[in-house]
């Protein structure tokens, strides 16, 4: 690169320095190249190094052979742990980020400033991995955009979903570009991202809103195969409404893994305002299990099944409600009341777990319960288990790419107070 | 061939006059009506579809359907022969006159898209009852319901078809069909495809009965006008009481099939499902897919009706803050 046009057309300082130069300085995070590659070398990325070699062959085969030779798939169970864990067990987590912009951009919560861009972030790498792990599930991937473009089938709510998931990537992406503009320097791209903002999010709340609720609807169609104190009518309800409280102990999460991993790369008033945050996050979350609490028992009462609770289905329905709900429920109340931080990211995970349980409830466990040998069935094979602990890894190591270098955590000097 | 087969036959000839399904009329069916909103919607005029009262599905006139009677099969499994030639499907395992095959409860799948299975006779132990399984070619299909891209056909002759061009694997056909009926061709790596019954769409075109009709040498498929089939169904029932129980599965059963059902014994004994409901399953996602136009038009306002109040608020605590 010419540095003398450079110079004669930039004037701000700094870029005598070649373009090239200050791109791989900020991916190398200041270090040179071999800095760089002996800091990598640590016990997690060993780890993750194995875990994503072994997953290699996996995948391999699934692109030789068929998802059946790696994934559990049937005609009986055709969606697997694989799309379980993926997409309907992810997807409520990642609506930290609607939540939190709702808080700060459009109810004027101002203290969520600190944590808006990691609940974005942690919504917007959600929804892409989500969408991953569709990618990897379908059968012909490279159609993914023909619900959109070749053949509409409006009366399918998997079409509902599948529009959701591909404007809502969009959108968040938008709403992080500012935090990859600042990174980039791009101050005149980043006064018209920023503009767009509010829009954004009001976009964000409604895409969210239909997308979590579609997610249950899907299973609207299955009224004989979903086992019945998981069926519902009240399914979308009942989808969106939990996804509030997961999305909120989501935004604990990374909160609490933020301060603890990346403190170096969180400014002042990230960590002062964490303690606060958390707090109020707990509360939030605590009062919005309250609702769902109160929804599920309302969905038990209504469908008077309960004969059925007196079943073994029924007794994992009540581990589900009371050991998975009402547990982290009451323990987010007495963190809250104590104000216990310690104890509301412990619940924030517990009722995390009891997500994904009710997910893959629907999904897995009360989905076809009555066929002969279900429990054989839903069991998924060794190869399947790989493949998605390689996911995990490569979403932590995303995630951690990330937040090492974009101002996320923190705010960039000529930037604050900007967003 | 029977006296009622060669009626139909030339029922069949009579109403062939158009086999493009997308030229017949046939009125507003109720997932031209959910298109017909959806696009209202998208035009920023999602009253104007309110105002016409929507029409009653009443099924699909004139459309053809088989009547299976298990009190007269035998379990020859011709029927199954004929299916694997007509589709081309791989050869079985086991030839088709091997009755090991009874031993286990056999789905239809990509490998064959019909079954015989044999079953207890709780009402004669002497003389097991068969059933034939394959898809039922539901009135309105929860496969063509489920699909995003619309790669189910349900045409007026009845036969619900699939279009692999537009499939893109998700199966979430599989997931909404009641009775377990699409097989995914797993096998294939990247270019798997659903398979299943087609009621023999081609040949019905071309006047001919489909291929397990043609086959069944016991008159246990009786092919015709769907309409005229639930009345000879009746017939049958009424003239054998003790012989049959009084249930056509098939009428009802998810807003009716084009299959249709008579046996001796109670259907659930045979795995059929007994659960589902009499209507159909789209009629349990639409009322959740008619709200999303109203979440898009109502929670704009809504929402920027709360930004605008807090930046109202901000701006006048701060004015108020400079007095």
């Amino acid at each position: 690169m010419n540095k003398d046009i450079n110079y004669t057309t930039h004037q701000a300082e700094g870029t005598h320095i070649s373009f090239r130069a200050r791109l791989l300085d900020k991916l190398f995070l200041g270090m040179n190249v071999a800095d760089y590659a002996k800091s990598l070398v640590t016990p997690f990325n060993l780890f993750a190094a194995v875990i994503i070699a072994a997953s290699a062959p996996i995948f391999y085969m699934r692109y030789t052979q068929g998802l059946a030779s790696v994934v559990h798939g049937t005609n009986e169970y055709p969606w697997s742990l694989l799309l379980s864990w993926g997409i309907f067990a992810g997807e409520p987590l990642f609506a930290a980020g609607f939540v939190v912009a709702t808080a700060y951009y459009l109810l004027g919560m101002k203290r969520y400033r600190s944590l808006v861009r990691l609940a974005v972030l942690g919504g917007m790498l959600g929804y892409a991995f989500a969408a991953s792990y569709l990618i990897i599930d379908l059968g012909r991937p490279w159609r993914i955009y023909c619900p959109m473009v070749i053949n509409f089938g409006p009366s399918s709510v998997l079409f509902v979903v599948a529009w959701h998931v591909a404007l809502y990537c969009t959108v968040q992406l938008l709403e992080f570009s500012p935090s990859i503009l600042e990174w980039l320097g791009s101050k005149r791209l980043h006064r018209w991202a920023t503009s767009i903002t509010v829009a954004l999010i009001i976009g964000g709340v409604i895409l969210s809103t239909v997308h979590q609720s579609a997610l249950g609807s899907m299973y609207l169609i299955t009224p004989a195969k979903l086992h019945p104190l998981w069926y519902s009518s009240y399914l979308p309800l009942l989808f969106f409404s939990s996804a509030i409280y997961a999305a909120m102990s989501f935004a604990i999460v990374l909160g609490f893994v933020a301060r603890r991993y990346f403190r170096d790369r969180c400014d002042e008033e990230f960590l002062t305002n964490l303690p606060i945050l958390t707090l109020a996050l707990g509360k939030g979350a605590a009062l919005s299990m309250y609702v769902y609490f109160a929804l599920k028992l309302l969905v038990l009462g209504q469908s008077n099944q309960w004969v059925l609770l007196a079943t073994p289905f029924g007794y994992w329905y009540l581990v589900e409600l009371l050991g998975f709900v009402a547990i982290p429920m009451f323990l987010f109340t007495v963190g809250v009341k104590k104000e216990n931080l310690n104890l509301i990211n412990f619940s924030a995970v517990f009722a995390i777990v009891g997500i994904v349980l009710n997910r893959v409830n629907v999904n897995l466990i009360a989905y076809n319960w009555n066929l002969p040998d279900h429990f054989k069935h839903i069991i998924p094979p060794w190869t399947e288990i790989i493949m998605i602990m390689a996911m995990i890894t490569l979403h932590i190591l995303v995630f951690r790419w990330i937040l090492n270098r974009f101002p996320v955590t923190r705010e960039l000097p000529e930037y604050k107070g900007m967003h | 061939m029977s006296e009622e087969m060669k009626d139909n036959k030339v029922e069949q000839t009579e109403t062939h006059k158009s086999d493009n399904p997308s030229s017949t009329s046939r009125g507003v069916t109720r997932r031209g009506f959910l298109t017909l909103s959806a696009v209202t919607a998208c035009a920023g005029l999602g009253i104007s579809s309110k105002a016409h009262a929507r029409p009653e599905f009443s099924g699909w006139p004139g459309s053809y359907g088989m009547l299976v009677d298990f009190t007269l099969c035998v379990g020859c499994r011709s029927c199954e022969k004929a299916c694997n030639e007509e589709n081309k499907l791989p050869a079985p395992d086991k030839p088709f006159e091997d009755d090991s095959v009874f031993k286990e409860r056999r789905q239809p799948s990509e490998q064959a898209y019909t079954v015989v299975n044999r079953y207890e006779n709780t009402k004669n132990p002497e003389v097991p009852v068969f059933r034939k399984i394959q898809c039922n070619h539901c009135l309105e299909p929860a496969c063509a319901t489920a699909c995003p891209i619309k790669a189910y056909t349900k045409t007026p002759q009845g036969a619900v078809i699939y279009n692999e061009d537009l499939c893109f694997g998700c199966r979430y056909c599989v997931i909404a069909c009641p009775f377990n009926i699409p097989g995914y061709d797993y096998k294939s790596a990247l270019e798997p495809k659903v398979m299943k019954c087609t009621f023999c769409y081609p040949r019905i075109k071309n006047k001919q009965l489909p291929a397990c009709a043609e086959a069944c040498p016991r008159g246990s498929l009786t092919f015709g006008k769907r309409d005229e089939l639930i009345k000879i169904a009746r017939k049958r029932i009424m003239d054998n009481p003790n012989k049959y129980i009084d249930h056509i599965y098939g009428e009802h059963e998810v807003g009716g099939t084009s299959w249709l059902y008579l046996s001796s014994v109670p259907f659930e004994q045979l795995g059929f499902p007994s659960n589902l409901p009499k209507k159909p399953l789209i009629e349990l996602t639409e009322g959740y897919l008619s709200m999303v136009p109203v979440i898009f038009t109502t929670f704009p306002a809504i929402f920027a009706a709360i930004y605008a109040a807090t930046r109202y608020r901000d701006k006048h605590s701060k004015e108020d803050s400079h007095e």
